[in-house]
């Protein structure tokens, strides 16, 4: 393992007791130290109640998953203080209001640091001095200054007024002060690193994707854990000139997508799979159109309402199979949140060539999860390529057909608008010129000639997109495959499997659809031992690799539990497997950290 | 001198489409083809201003016929789809045409919503008060006791109102023609794409293949045009009244009207100011918008 500063912060209580202030106010100061960050929010679908539980990675390099320790804790309640002491090590924190919650059992070593708040504070009726107390101790016990988080609260309340800016500053101070006098801080103070980094979530990103691909329209209906992407389009709307609609269900937000992308507008939609299910059949009549649109499905645990905050890769065959019919379509799953922000200005240049619809399987680890990602990264003017698109009159006065039969299947595409190129899209069959041919008489010419010139569109898919590569250790004994979110925590995984003498390597799959069947064959031809791993139950993406490579892996890491891979997790399968001790060939963790 | 050389005006006949109706002999469809044919000619516009949105249905074949943009969509989603065309570019007049069964059954939703939200399309629809192209079955509009293939025994579900429906969902023209009256449609059709909203038109289209009930002379011994009982459009209350009476008199004409609510597209602020349409805007976002939105990460 490398060494350097790897420090988790898990913040715990009931919905409503404010816990995302800290951890906003936490990460701010990570990012701003040039820190990263990988922050999972473990909650349930309740606004006030319940368990949740904040965890916070901070690393002076690259942190790919939330990791596998809490090194410090901030309990809020005592539910908290009861279901998370026990998995304390030696040398991690417990930060909790000593005057209502009481540590319980715990290993040795553990520092437990009780906060008198009311004596603190002066004032045992602010439910929220707690937190604000913690903050201080927090950030005494990481080695920091106090003007330090003075400046991050001031940051975080200004918009509230001085008196408020100023009465936490006094409550962080106070508990500051009490943690200097009682508690040790860190043998190894919090680091920092010369260039401050920004903070984003998963749904941001892709937004943010969507706006640099040039999206100007964008609807959607809430739904978890979509609805980040909804709320970031609607606040930058204005600024942008994109136009946000929120629709009465996903069906009407499918099919306003389609009206709007076939104006000419880049447009784009996200949801998770229960309003993905609603939207398949708008998905199958872009298809039919030819009609560029750009579809999120947010993974969350299934079937039906399932588990709606909690992760799942359960909707790759849902995705593959979305919408009646034989049809093409793009299906990308992408590996983090910095690369969900690529891949959607990538694919958006797809659908416009190719004109047709794609599917990102985003998930709610990437989705919900906040980020650190370097400022200069975030290149907002990436190549945009509309394709064979007429949005101005040129002239031409015609004949013009919308679906000519091109050697290549694209035909050129004129918009609503434009005059001399007046044709009807349609979602029964039709001929080059745009005329049924379902009703009065059916042409099986005129259909096979349909069906192949829409097949023969995505021909140069393949030159222009990445085939996965085997990454890693050339002689690896074991080789892990894994699609979508899951490469970060796979990563992890190895360099814990090397520190302990495994040699490993690894394919992660980004492109799902159409699927680079050569090149993943070609690449686990030399696998000694190849293990799949997915957060589904089925093994969804073993079923499809084995459909198109033929290839049938040794063995199989799985978890569906509905809370993500820690890196142990997959290390501890990978052993398991390499000693011959799972039964059945699927190895399935246990999630140890219960929320 | 100059010789000034004038395009002859466009006639209806300019905006027939590329095939004929495959519409049986008789029915009510040709009627309001017809008249909206009439009524873009009359108003002036050209075939490549013009988007024909439709959904599934006897009555969604339309947009073939007509000789406009067109886009022929799912059954029942065609307000939603058109609502995407007419806010990613308002400089286009949006139509809409379909059924009963595709607007007030399978697409009843987004007739609610597209109402309330006062979208600047004009929707036809052609009721026949069955469902035609599944040979015959039940529909939404369908009187109570109709004997059809799925109601063998008499319908016992009484049927929607599309009048009183639209009035109360937020829609701000609402008209009911009837195919028997071409004049009284265009008319109809000709307000309904100048007004700027949402514009409900049902049209009796009789069915002459499989609704032996409500047919031209059903409508024809009952339709009385309200602009001749000196009806208010603006009275809403009145619109409701006649809207409800069915059994006697039947009131076709201008229902309602109101004129003073925004369309969605005219609130829309990144709009303000008559902004060009996100269709044809540039994709790429400037360097100080990315400097903004990346400032506020840190």
């Amino acid at each position: 393992m490398s060494q350097g500063f790897d420090f988790s912060i898990a913040i715990g209580g009931a919905a409503g007791q404010g816990i995302a202030t800290p951890g906003n106010i936490l990460a701010r100061m990570f990012v701003r130290r040039g820190l990263h960050l990988n922050a999972y929010n473990a909650y349930q679908s309740i606004i006030r109640g319940g368990h949740i539980l904040l965890t916070m990675r901070v690393r002076d390099q690259e942190a790919l998953s939330h990791g596998d320790h809490i090194n410090l804790l901030l309990c809020l309640n005592q539910d908290t203080m009861t279901r998370h002491l026990r998995h304390l090590g030696p040398g991690a924190y417990a930060v909790y209001n000593a005057d209502n919650i009481t540590p319980g059992e715990h290993q040795d070593g553990v520092h437990l640091c009780g906060m008198p708040v009311t004596e603190l504070t002066g004032d045992a009726k602010n439910k929220l001095a707690q937190n604000t107390a913690a903050l201080g101790v927090i950030a005494h016990v990481l080695g920091l200054d106090f003007e330090v988080l003075e400046s991050a609260l001031t940051l975080q309340f200004q918009r509230k007024g001085e008196a408020v800016v100023s009465s936490n500053v006094a409550v962080a101070r106070a508990g500051y002060e009490y943690s200097s006098a009682n508690f040790t801080p860190l043998a190894n103070p919090l680091p920092q690193n010369p260039d401050p980094l920004a903070v984003w979530t998963g749904n941001e990103a892709l937004a943010m994707g969507g706006a640099a691909a040039g999206v100007k329209f964008y609807c959607a209906y809430p739904m978890s854990p979509s609805t980040g992407v909804l709320h970031w389009m609607a606040k930058n709307a204005r600024e942008l000139g994109i136009m946000v609609r929120q629709v009465e269900d996903e069906i009407g937000v499918a099919n306003m997508a389609v009206g709007a992308a076939h104006t000419g507008a880049r447009t784009m939609c996200a949801t998770s799979g229960g309003g993905f299910a609603l939207m398949t059949e708008a998905i199958g009549s872009a298809a039919m159109m030819e009609i560029p649109v750009v579809f999120i499905n947010v993974m969350r645990a299934g079937p039906s309402t399932g588990v709606p905050t909690k992760t799942e890769q359960g909707d790759l065959w849902q995705a593959l199979g979305a919408s009646q019919g034989d049809f093409e379509r793009i299906v990308v799953a992408p590996q983090d949140a910095h690369d969900a922000f690529g891949t959607i200005a990538e694919v958006f240049n797809l659908v416009d060539r190719y004109q047709c619809p794609a599917i990102v399987l985003s998930d709610l680890l990437i989705s919900e999860g906040t980020f650190s990602v370097p400022p200069d990264d975030i290149d907002m003017s990436p190549p945009i390529e509309r394709g064979k698109l007429i949005r101005e009159s040129n002239g031409d006065a015609g004949p013009y057909n919308r679906y000519v039969d091109t050697p290549d299947g694209v035909s050129p595409r004129a918009v609503p608008g434009v005059p001399g190129h007046v044709h009807v899209v349609a979602t029964d069959e039709h001929d080059e010129e745009g005329i049924l041919i379902s009703d009065e008489f059916t042409n099986p010419i005129k259909r096979r000639q349909m069906v192949e010139k829409r097949a023969r569109k995505l021909g140069d898919y393949f030159d222009r997109v990445a085939a996965p590569e085997v990454e890693g250790d050339e002689d690896a004994e074991v080789t892990l495959v894994g699609w979508g979110s899951t490469a970060g925590v796979i990563a992890e995984a190895m360099e814990q499997l090397r520190a302990d003498g495994v040699k490993v390597n690894r394919l992660a799959v980004k492109w799902i659809l159409p699927f680079h069947a050569e090149a993943v064959t070609e690449a686990l031809s030399g696998a000694r031992k190849t293990l799949i791993i997915e957060n589904n139950h089925s093994g969804q993406f073993h079923r499809y690799l084995r459909s198109e490579t033929g290839i049938t892996a040794d063995g199989h890491i799985r978890k569906y539990d509905g809370e993500p891979f820690m890196p142990h997790h997959i290390a501890d399968g990978v052993k398991a497997h390499l000693a011959g001790d799972v039964s059945g060939g699927v190895f399935v963790p246990d999630q140890e950290i219960l929320v | 001198m100059t010789i000034e050389l004038r395009e002859k005006p466009l006639t209806a006949k300019d905006f027939k489409g590329k095939v004929d109706p495959d519409w049986c002999p008789g029915c009510g469809d040709f009627a309001l083809l017809r008249a909206t044919q009439m009524s873009v000619a009359e108003l002036g516009l050209s075939p490549h201003e013009i988007v024909c949105v439709s959904g599934i249905g006897c009555s969604s074949n339309f947009p073939g016929y007509f000789n406009s943009y067109g886009m022929h969509t799912l059954h029942g989603r065609a307000l939603a789809v058109a609502t995407g065309v007419k806010m990613a570019n308002q400089t286009l007049t949006v139509l809409v045409t379909g059924g009963d069964g595709d607007g007030y059954g399978i697409g009843g939703n987004h007739f609610t919503h597209t109402a309330r939200r006062n979208v600047d399309l004009t929707y036809l629809v052609m009721n026949n008060q069955i469902y035609g192209l599944t040979t015959g079955q039940v529909s939404p509009s369908s009187s109570l006791g109709m004997k059809t293939k799925s109601t063998p025994f008499g319908n016992i579900e009484r049927p929607v109102n599309p009048i009183t429906s639209a009035i109360m969902n937020g829609a701000t023209y609402v008209g009911r023609g009837f195919s028997g009256n071409i004049k009284q449609l265009v008319r109809l059709i000709k307000g309904a794409i100048e007004h700027p909203g949402f514009a409900v038109i049902d049209v009796f289209s009789p069915c002459v293949t499989f609704n032996r009930d409500n047919t031209y002379d059903f409508f024809r011994q009952r339709v009385v045009p309200l602009e001749d009982e000196g009806h208010d459009p603006s009275d809403w209350k009145s619109a409701c009244e006649r809207a409800m009476e069915w059994d006697e008199r039947i009131y076709t004409g201008l229902f309602y009207q109101d004129q003073a609510v925004q369309s969605l597209h005219a609130l829309e602020p990144i709009l303000d100011g008559g902004a060009p349409p996100v269709s044809h805007v540039s994709e790429a976002i400037t360097q100080e918008q990315r400097d903004r939105i990346v400032r506020r990460m840190m």
